[in-house]
């Protein structure tokens, strides 16, 4: 495999017709028409028949064959809607804030290796851009909400950027135990050290009895980093209306919404690949059965890192449907009086682990 | 919201939660901010504005500021027959009409000295206590919403629909009835109606329970609402609340039995108040617990009336509905326990017209809504919206 590592991305780096980079523009339109393609699909629409079902309802049913062209439907409607800009908001940040959010959204997408042969950019501290850069996100938050000049806008722009600073420690110190079983910072190879012949097995979250405990801190503080049940307090609906972008509307909003999705698919395709080994199949090889080597490659890698994805994202749904709010200070004792010391205690652990057991 | 003076420490601004106290900032000066919640706010329940004066997330004071649906019950009352009230009053508390009604009825019967025949008074107390029940979904699923469970909710709803589906059958209405006339009824109940109720009865107990797994023993449902927004008795006595507010402050007050009408003197229910032990009592849990535990008292009464219930032979739902009501000279104050509380009419007649010289509806939802100052007062916004989701109010009859 390791010739083939980074086959695709390489080729497309190295299309560049009469001297234009167009092979790059490639690379970074693919991780842009997925996250459209699967929000538009498994986020939205998903969603909505999910919740439906766990609801005792039908869903979306009018548009289409089982509502199936309800997003598109949606889209073309935000699309023709009026590009309002409320007169007393502040124009720079009100139309600067969702972009932002989405450029720190969609950045971290440029280090998510979507199978071993694509990757946008094969950095060797990758997973440190990744958590780094979804911090830009609070800029756009804390620009979208105090540009709107709505009250309410405020106190969701400023719930949220004190939640997602706030649960980023946890998460980043989570996502170190990962790391610190890898020994390296590459997206690729954490990936290549979680592959082997007996599928699941070689993945982190078995490799180490502590792994558990810093798989489930990082998937808790990720629900809080993207804004999800029960920590979605910055768009609490029945509180702040619509939180930070109350005033949004047309194709900003629906911009806003793009990130939102490209975030829960990149929190998701963090866990897996720290914890779950990524592109790598689960499959074992079971004797003369070889499972493990029919489904690896890097069509299959790019399968099962968006399927171990859409599963995280199915459990966030999941926990939406069912859980209440937290309150304010009680989603910060969460952070700061329980996860944040568990992080440190799994860590320290793990580094014992890692050092004394071979 | 106090402030203490702390020697060498600058002022500490407290907000006294329960029983431990939160430090919120130190030597910060903060600006105090005037929000406005509603008229148009998802969790106001209608067109109720609260002016809450905040301090970063702490509600220093909310006065509620109501009128936004002011129809003029009274004033219309005094120019209409006595009969043609009773759609009016479903248009007060639209989620318990045939409560609302019961009400009424039961104030200007008392004034007519009318009596009523048996089999209508079972149907009266069938109907209403499924219509409390529908209340009662509304209120919990609703509460439920404020606190961000979306799926309860839609459990409620469901669960409704079925009572909504039958009480259409009988009356010929989902939410505006006008089924219960002075000295009778619109109707007899369509037959078939008791197995129908029955089968309901069966199929929603088990569903109740699924409720109560899903939210009331949820510990994030519990975490949010437990402790929050505590209303003393003696406090809620002196604010004149009643219904499922009062009874949650561990007072054990229900019309139904401390001034027994209808036919609830002959039947077996308990009334619920909170124990203290799931909850602290007086909070906003105690008030949900209460709805919770009331719901399987209404399907009791159901049940027994259904047994209990005369035939068809002979029956005339209207036998002793009056021509033309037209009282002698007189006042008369008659209650009923809603969902909500005690709803009481006031009426009084000059013994000449058709229709009431005055009629004051003592609206349960008001003098619950009263008290929100008190209860609102150093609460965080969250918990704002869970104080006022646990008041249960329905606008229509704050404003009527």
């Amino acid at each position: 495999m390791g010739n083939s590592l980074n086959a695709w991305s390489d080729a497309l780096a190295g299309f560049q017709p009469a001297g234009l980079p167009l092979g790059l523009l490639i690379i970074a339109a693919i991780p842009l028409v997925f996250i459209a393609l699967y929000a538009l699909t498994y986020g939205v629409y998903g969603e909505r028949k999910i919740s439906a079902f766990m609801q005792d309802r039908l869903g979306p049913m009018e548009v289409g064959k089982w509502g199936i062209l309800q997003t598109l439907a949606d889209i073309l409607k935000l699309l023709q809607k009026e590009d309002i800009v409320p007169t007393s908001a502040d124009k720079f940040l009100f139309v600067i804030g969702p972009g932002v959010l989405f450029v720190g959204s969609f950045l971290a997408f440029a280090v998510l290796p979507f199978s071993p042969a694509f990757i946008g950019a094969n950095l060797n501290v990758g997973l440190f851009f990744a958590i780094g850069i979804v911090a830009l996100e609070v800029v756009g938050i804390l620009a979208a909400g105090w540009g709107s000049n709505n009250k309410w806008s405020l106190y969701g722009a400023v719930r949220s950027v004190a939640q997602i600073v706030s649960y980023e420690i946890p998460a980043a110190i989570a996502l170190l135990c990962g790391a610190m079983m890898a020994g390296t910072l590459d997206m690729q190879q954490i990936n290549i050290l979680q592959s082997g012949t007996y599928g699941f097995a070689h993945f982190f979250l078995f490799q180490s009895p502590i792994a558990w405990l810093p798989f489930l801190i990082y998937f808790i503080a990720s629900l809080a980093e993207v804004n999800r049940a029960p920590f979605d307090i910055p768009e609490a609906e029945s509180e702040l209306v619509a939180g930070y972008f109350t005033e949004y509307s047309g194709m900003k909003f629906a911009v806003i919404f793009l990130a939102e999705y490209g975030s829960m698919f990149m929190v998701s395709a963090i866990i897996s690949i720290v914890f779950l080994g990524g592109w790598n199949s689960p499959l074992p090889n079971i004797g003369p059965i070889a499972l493990n080597d029919m489904t690896t490659g890097p069509v299959w890698g790019a399968f099962w890192i968006i399927s171990k994805g859409f599963f995280f994202i199915f459990v966030q749904m999941w926990l939406r449907w069912t859980l209440p709010r937290l309150r304010v200070d009680q989603l910060m004792y969460v952070c700061w009086k329980v996860l944040t010391p568990f992080a440190f205690v799994s860590f320290v652990l793990t580094a014992i682990w890692e050092i004394y057991v071979p | 919201m106090q402030e203490l003076e702390m020697a060498g420490q600058g002022s500490l601004r407290l907000s006294r939660k329960s029983d431990t106290i939160v430090v919120l900032e130190k030597d910060l000066s903060t600006e105090q901010m005037v929000l406005s919640m509603g008229p148009q706010h998802p969790s106001t329940h209608g067109v109720l504005r609260l002016e809450c004066l905040t301090d970063g997330e702490v509600v220093t004071e909310a006065e509620p500021y109501l009128g936004y649906l002011h129809r003029c019950f009274e004033k219309h009352c005094e120019h209409v027959d006595y009969p043609a009230i009773v759609p009016y009053t479903d248009r007060m508390d639209y989620l318990a009409g045939i409560n609302s009604e019961m009400a009424y009825c039961i104030a200007v019967e008392k004034l007519l000295d009318l009596e009523i025949p048996r089999r209508v008074e079972f149907i009266r107390v069938i109907v209403s206590e499924l219509n409390r029940i529908a209340s009662h979904l509304v209120a919990i699923g609703t509460y439920a919403i404020d606190l961000g469970a979306f799926t309860p909710f839609l459990f409620c709803f469901r669960d409704r629909e079925h009572i909504l589906n039958m009480l259409e059958w009988a009356t010929g209405a989902r939410m505006l009835y006008n089924y219960i006339w002075v000295g009778g009824l619109a109707y007899d109940v369509p037959a078939g109606f008791n197995e129908r109720v029955l089968e309901f009865v069966n199929y929603f107990r088990p569903k109740a329970l699924e409720l109560q797994q899903l939210l009331t023993e949820n510990e994030i449902f519990v975490k949010r609402t437990k402790g929050i927004g505590i209303m003393p008795a003696d406090v809620a006595i002196n604010y004149g609340w009643s219904g499922p507010m009062l009874r949650g402050s561990g007072v054990q007050w229900d019309i139904r039995r401390n001034d027994p009408y209808s036919i609830y003197p002959e039947l077996d229910f308990a009334v619920p108040v909170p124990d203290g032990k799931l909850s602290v009592v007086g909070d906003c849990l105690s008030r949900h617990l209460v709805r919770a535990l009331e719901i399987e008292e209404s399907l009791k009464i159901i049940e027994q009336c259904i047994d209990k219930m005369p035939g068809t032979q002979g029956f005339d739902p209207r036998s002793a509905v009056p021509k033309r009501v037209r009282p002698k000279a007189g006042e008369v104050y008659g209650r009923a326990e809603n969902p909500r509380g005690e709803l009481g009419f006031y009426i009084q007649s000059d013994g000449k017209s058709t229709s009431p010289l005055r009629c004051k509806a003592r609206s349960s939802c008001f003098v619950n809504l009263s008290a929100m100052k008190d209860l609102s007062r150093g609460q965080l916004i969250p918990d704002l919206v869970a104080i006022i989701g646990s008041l249960d109010i329905v606008l229509g009859e704050v404003d009527r």
